[in-house]
């Protein structure tokens, strides 16, 4: 459970066009890190490099070290469904099978990676989404189609589905963007109490999400349009917003950027 | 904690006064039925008094009057803007009913004439023995044959249109996918008689003797482009999000396609099958070179002649008598009805399938 990530020389590539540039960065276990930037400098696809999903994307290339504790994920033998596996992502908008009802939805990740037990399944179910939060509002209505949940229960409901493979580091691809701010109030607590069983790594454009939520902050950045982006500095959250040790990091949080 | 109907204490308030209104003269509700009314009132009128034979005359000055009467009434009574929105609506009134009706014309003709001959003997009967210029006999044979050289036909190319339309949309890139695409595309403008010259040629090349399954391969060639273009279409609608959804979750990519993308997709391509099955349960010329016809009941497609639905019309319609005519359009109706049931299955299962939204 709840692993370390080593990144070291690591940069991504659309096609030809270079995203972003030798990240070296070290992710703790059983803490969140939030990782903050100005829009298109590379923060989401960074974090897609962490469980193998840039080369999802047509074109998407990566080169540098990324180390699960002491396993490369970009090693030649590694098998991207297992890296997912371990890895698992919550994405910027609520993506529910619609074919899927509640249930099924949870189960996903277990009942699409081989035959389980009805039983197994039931716990399973019950235990992630009462570790998402959504247990008490959706018991009742297992058997309903996700997609007619709100966005907020949508959102938990893609969490509950993602903690339900039990991976070892969860990846948040700007979780709260679409949600209001009582299902916001409602994710951040939940990851509050997810960090003490999972690695979190969190994208967000909410300065003082990234202030509440986590315990150390990366920053990035790009020098200009067209450029990749690189990581600007890391450290604990609270000297990230008190006293940063970069000025472009002091211009960024004060609002004084761009 | 229960509250007192919260009122804004502005609600209510007098209105500012000003000069310009937000509310116009305008043509009550019933104006526009009204019109097309008075307009094939009219039609009807002139037609009469010139003494025009054919009714299409009438309708068609039916038409054109309400489009011209619905845009005069308008522009005098509201403005222009009105005017051209109505003159657009009527227009798209006009088109519509002139699509719908050869369609009802068809349907109607084809029920009329197609009952006197349709009975549950026409449907469990052959033409074993019956003349063709006397009445009696039946269809049983065509439909058991068109039900056997569709099946097998749509047996072989759901599967293959299918899994290439997959292939397009999942894997494909660079040059073979773009030939790929380029040959579906001239594949979907094969005229049936050379389909049905190829699958001959190979069978007389390959010494094999007409059947039913000879048929079916020629009404493969015909059906697989139309399957590979709607499935296509249908599995590049499924949004991305939910092919990374489930690869996030560790899921193999095969297992997401078969489990996410083409059960999400499922509604679209029944639908796109049925057209297909459609467009190949009306197909004559390969079935008169491949199947050859029959009037007897042949229920192995894999042997022997047989016949099928628009065969048997058109056979039918070359004896040229009062009872053929009649067993012609009992058939038509078969072919049909035939054909609105599978759709109606396809909108069954297209409904089920459905993502679902609701609560």
């Amino acid at each position: 459970m709840a692993k370390r990530i080593d990144i070291s020389g690591l940069s991504a590539f659309y096609g030809s066009h270079k995203a972003i540039e030798d990240i070296s960065m070290t992710v703790e276990p059983r803490s969140v890190t939030a990782f903050i930037g100005p829009s298109g400098c590379g923060k989401s696809t960074f974090l897609r490099t962490l469980n193998r999903m840039h080369e999802v994307t047509p074109g998407g290339r990566v080169e540098g070290k990324v180390m699960l504790d002491d396993e490369n994920l970009y090693a030649r033998e590694v098998d991207p469904v297992a890296v997912r596996r371990t890895v698992g992502m919550v994405f910027q908008r609520p993506n529910p099978f619609p074919t899927m009802s509640i249930f099924d939805n949870v189960a996903a990740g277990l009942r699409l990676n081989g035959s389980y037990k009805k039983t197994e399944l039931n716990a399973v179910v019950e235990r992630s989404l009462r570790g998402a939060n959504l247990w008490n509002e959706v018991k009742d209505r297992l058997n309903k189609p996700g997609s007619g949940l709100s966005g907020g229960q949508q959102q938990r409901l893609c969490i509950a589905r993602a903690i339900a493979v039990e991976p070892d580091v969860l990846l948040m691809d700007e979780p709260c963007s679409a949600l209001d701010p009582i299902s916001t109030l409602a994710i951040e607590d939940l990851i509050g109490e997810l960090k003490e069983r999972f690695t979190i790594v969190i994208v967000t454009h909410n300065m003082q999400q990234a202030a509440r939520v986590s315990d150390r902050t990366a920053f990035f950045n790009l020098s200009a349009v067209g450029q990749p982006g690189r990581l600007i500095e890391i450290d604990e959250t609270e000297r990230i917003f008190s006293n940063p040790s970069v000025q472009a990091t002091e211009d960024y949080i004060s609002g004084r950027f761009g | 904690m229960s509250h007192a109907p919260v009122r804004d204490v502005r609600a209510g308030a007098p209105a500012p006064r000003r000069g310009n209104t937000l509310s116009r003269r305008g043509l009550p509700r019933w104006a526009q039925p009204a019109l097309a009314l008075v307009s094939v009132a009219l039609g009807c009128g002139i037609g009469l008094a010139a003494g025009w034979e054919s009714r299409v005359q009438w309708g068609l000055v039916a038409a054109l009057l309400f489009v011209a009467v619905s845009y005069t009434t308008t522009s005098i009574v509201e403005n222009r803007r009105q005017a051209r929105d109505r003159l657009a609506t009527s227009v798209v009134w006009v088109c519509f009913v002139l699509a719908v009706l050869p369609l009802l014309s068809l349907i109607w003709v084809t029920v009329s004439r197609g009952m006197k001959a349709l009975d549950g003997y026409f449907l469990t009967h052959s033409m074993a023995g019956v003349p063709g210029f006397e009445t009696g006999g039946g269809v049983y044979h065509a439909l058991v044959g068109t039900l056997e050289q569709v099946g097998l036909a749509t047996l072989i190319s759901v599967p293959v249109g299918l899994l290439t339309a997959v292939y397009l949309v999942e894997y494909g890139k660079g040059n073979l996918a773009r030939a790929v695409t380029f040959f579906v595309d001239v594949m979907t403008g094969i005229p049936s008689i050379v389909a049905g010259l190829f699958i001959l040629s190979i069978m007389l090349m390959a010494g094999w003797s007409p059947s039913g399954f000879m048929g079916s391969l020629a009404l493969t060639i015909l059906m697989i482009p139309v399957v590979v273009r709607s499935t296509e279409e249908m599995l590049k609608l499924v949004p991305n999000e939910l092919r990374e959804a489930s690869l996030a979750l560790g899921v193999p990519k095969w297992r997401t396609i078969t489990k996410v993308v083409i059960p999400t997709a499922v509604g679209g391509i029944s639908t796109g099958v049925m057209l297909a099955v459609a467009r190949i349960a009306g197909e004559t010329a390969p079935i008169m070179l491949l199947v050859f016809g029959s009037q007897l009941i042949n229920a192995n497609p894999f042997e022997g002649a047989q016949s099928s639905l628009p065969f048997y019309i058109w056979e039918q319609y070359r004896v040229g008598s009062e009872a053929s005519y009649d067993r012609a359009w009992a058939a038509a109706l078969v072919l049909i009805a035939f054909v609105m049931i599978l759709n109606l299955v396809a909108r069954g299962i297209a409904r089920w399938k459905a993502p679902k939204t609701g609560r």
